[in-house]
């Protein structure tokens, strides 16, 4: 059943206006040779009942298994309610607000996101968010080049350490590839895990535009953030800072970074906060800047304002910089967010409240080194780097990482993610996580059946 | 009708030129691309030292409705820019050719001046732009 509100006449009424018989008419003018004819390969549609058997078998291949993975998507306890109010039929199918007197709910709960999100990182504004945290990484080296405004003709580069997410480094390489930005990737250290600010001084005389600091990076590990930011403050390199959400309730946020002053740009992922795994996605990308970088920052900006009554009230903001008044010239060709994930995470942090967050990033911190502990414990297994970390670390193994991996799956367990595709140095180790929901019993149970496995 | 000052020089994209008598030229927008634009809320004028080419976008002026580039009508250095804009970009609302300048650059070459419209012919362009 077509959930199209036209019945037969309405439609015969509407040709009739548009002067045709038939709706494939109007399309007429459209050259045969870029018609794309028949679709061969998209099969017959299913009937509903069809659909969720399908549905549910393919979900049944997720299995219930015991996961230890991280690397970029978190597994956390989101209370009941989140769901249960983020599916309501006012948030569920509500649209980008663009008319305020239609949609002051949506507009409300997004500001009170975005103040949220200031809060959490230290900065002064944020936006409605962005796709990912991939793409925000890429918005945010875009927004750099447009805020450190070098003179024509001066190379764009930036400062990418590898120990950043290989997904977000290769995100930000698709997009920025034929905009003239260079990537310049920074060396991790071997031993700490961590990229060194001394290494830093090699780049100096390349007047880079920007540097990237993760905090934890791809590895877990804590990188020295003050040292680093105030590098490039002391050489006028802007900081992008790409951060985890719930690490922000222990760790210093970035807008207290570098002496005080604080980096640039923030971005990270905001699925840790309120969104499930789902197998991958949707996640939703989370910016904040500076007050005086505001009119640079892509997305869209909720405001507070007063009608014209005097009454408070909501508003998209700062509109000139998008697409659909700047086009070609406009910060970004995004004109959307990711509205549903937002209202989770919003609900998410109110629930939690800022001593909740501060509890779950406790026991993350903990439940992390507790599994790191138990497992270099197993005969032939190592921590790779002597860095301190946040809910994730890199074990070395006495063999190649993904059969070990494979072994475990067959016992159920996630073990972690296999790091030898992305950092060929590194294949015989694996990034392992444990965040605020595994148990005691969860890494002993991890640790007894890694021994047998490696037996 | 808006009276468009006899003493100045005008570019096809709304901006207006005043010589002043130390070598420097002035740059503002005129009357009509104010009123096209409504009322501006932001202005980035760019900073002093800054090299300028002739025909090239130099600044932005913002209202609630539009983002508008404003382009260079000659090639040289800033000297000034209208601070004053920034705590009231109204100014250029109300006062387009007085207070609401924009900015002031020491040009390249002064005789360029010579190329660009005057009055009448602004006059012209911006009746027929509409």
């Amino acid at each position: 059943m077509p959930f199209i509100p036209h019945t037969e006449d309405d439609i015969r009424e509407m040709l009739a206006a548009a002067s045709v018989e038939r709706i494939e008419q109007l399309f007429d003018e459209i050259p045969n040779e870029l018609r794309c004819g028949p679709l061969g390969e998209v099969p017959e549609g299913l009937t509903e009942m069809e659909v969720a058997r399908l549905m549910n078998e393919v979900a049944a291949r997720d299995g219930a298994p015991l996961n230890f993975i991280g690397a970029g998507a978190y597994e956390h306890h989101i209370p009941a309610a989140v769901w249960q109010l983020a599916t309501r039929g006012e948030f569920y199918t509500s649209y980008t607000p663009y008319q305020a007197e239609a949609s002051q709910g949506t507009l409300q709960l997004t500001y009170e996101y975005q103040s949220m999100m200031t809060a959490l990182t230290g900065m002064d504004v944020a936006n409605a968010s962005l796709y990912d945290g991939a793409s925000a990484l890429a918005e945010a080296v875009l927004m750099a080049m447009r805020v450190s405004r070098k003179p024509k003709g001066l190379p764009k580069r930036v400062l990418m350490p590898a120990s950043v997410h290989p997904a977000y480094r290769a995100t930000v390489r698709s997009i920025v590839r034929h905009q003239g930005v260079e990537l310049l990737e920074l060396p991790y250290d071997k031993t700490s895990g961590r990229t060194e600010p001394a290494v830093l001084e090699t780049y100096a005389h390349l007047q880079a535009n920007a540097l990237v600091i993760p905090q934890p990076n791809f590895f877990g590990v804590l990188e020295e953030m003050d040292e680093l930011t105030a590098w490039a403050q002391a050489h006028g390199v802007l900081t992008i800072a790409v951060v985890n959400p719930v690490s922000l309730a222990l760790i210093k946020p970035p807008g207290a970074w570098g002496g005080g002053q604080g980096a640039d740009i923030v971005v990270g992922e905001g699925q840790p906060l309120g969104a499930p795994l789902s197998s991958g996605g949707p996640y939703c990308g989370f910016m904040c800047t500076r007050r005086a970088h505001v009119r640079h920052m892509p997305g869209r900006i909720v405001g507070r304002t007063v009608d014209a009554d005097g009454n408070p009230g909501f508003v998209l903001t700062l509109q000139a910089r998008e697409q659909h008044i700047r086009r070609a010239k406009a910060t970004s060709n995004i004109c959307t967010n990711q509205g549903l994930l937002v209202t989770a995470a919003t609900i998410h942090l109110a629930l939690l409240g800022g001593q909740g967050l501060e509890r779950v990033a406790a026991s993350c911190y903990a439940n992390a080194h507790a599994l790191a502990d138990a497992l270099s414990q197993v005969e032939g297994v190592a921590c790779a780097f002597d860095g301190d970390y946040f809910h994730e670390s890199v074990l070395r193994l006495p063999r190649p990482a993904q059969p070990v991996l494979d072994a475990l799956a067959e016992q159920n367990i996630l073990g972690g993610y296999a790091l030898g595709a992305d950092y060929p140095e590194l294949k015989d180790c694996v990034l392992v996580c444990a965040t605020e929901t595994k148990t005691t019993r969860d890494i002993e149970h991890y640790a007894q059946t890694l021994a047998r496995v490696l037996q | 009708m808006s009276t468009l000052p006899a003493d100045l020089k005008y570019t096809p994209s709304h901006e207006w030129v005043r010589l002043n008598e130390d070598g420097t030229v002035t740059v503002g927008i005129t009357d009509h691309a104010q009123k096209q634009l409504g009322d501006l809320v932001f202005v980035e004028a760019p900073p002093p030292e800054t090299q300028v080419t002739a025909g090239e976008a130099c600044a932005v002026v913002e209202s609630v409705k539009a983002a508008s580039d404003i382009y260079a009508p000659l090639s040289g250095k800033i000297v000034e820019s209208n601070l004053a804009l920034v705590e009231t970009p109204e100014a250029i609302n109300k006062d387009a050719f007085g207070e609401g300048w924009l900015f002031r650059l020491a040009p390249v070459d002064a005789t360029a001046l010579e190329t660009l419209m005057d009055a009448d012919a602004y006059q012209t362009h911006a009746h027929d732009d509409g």
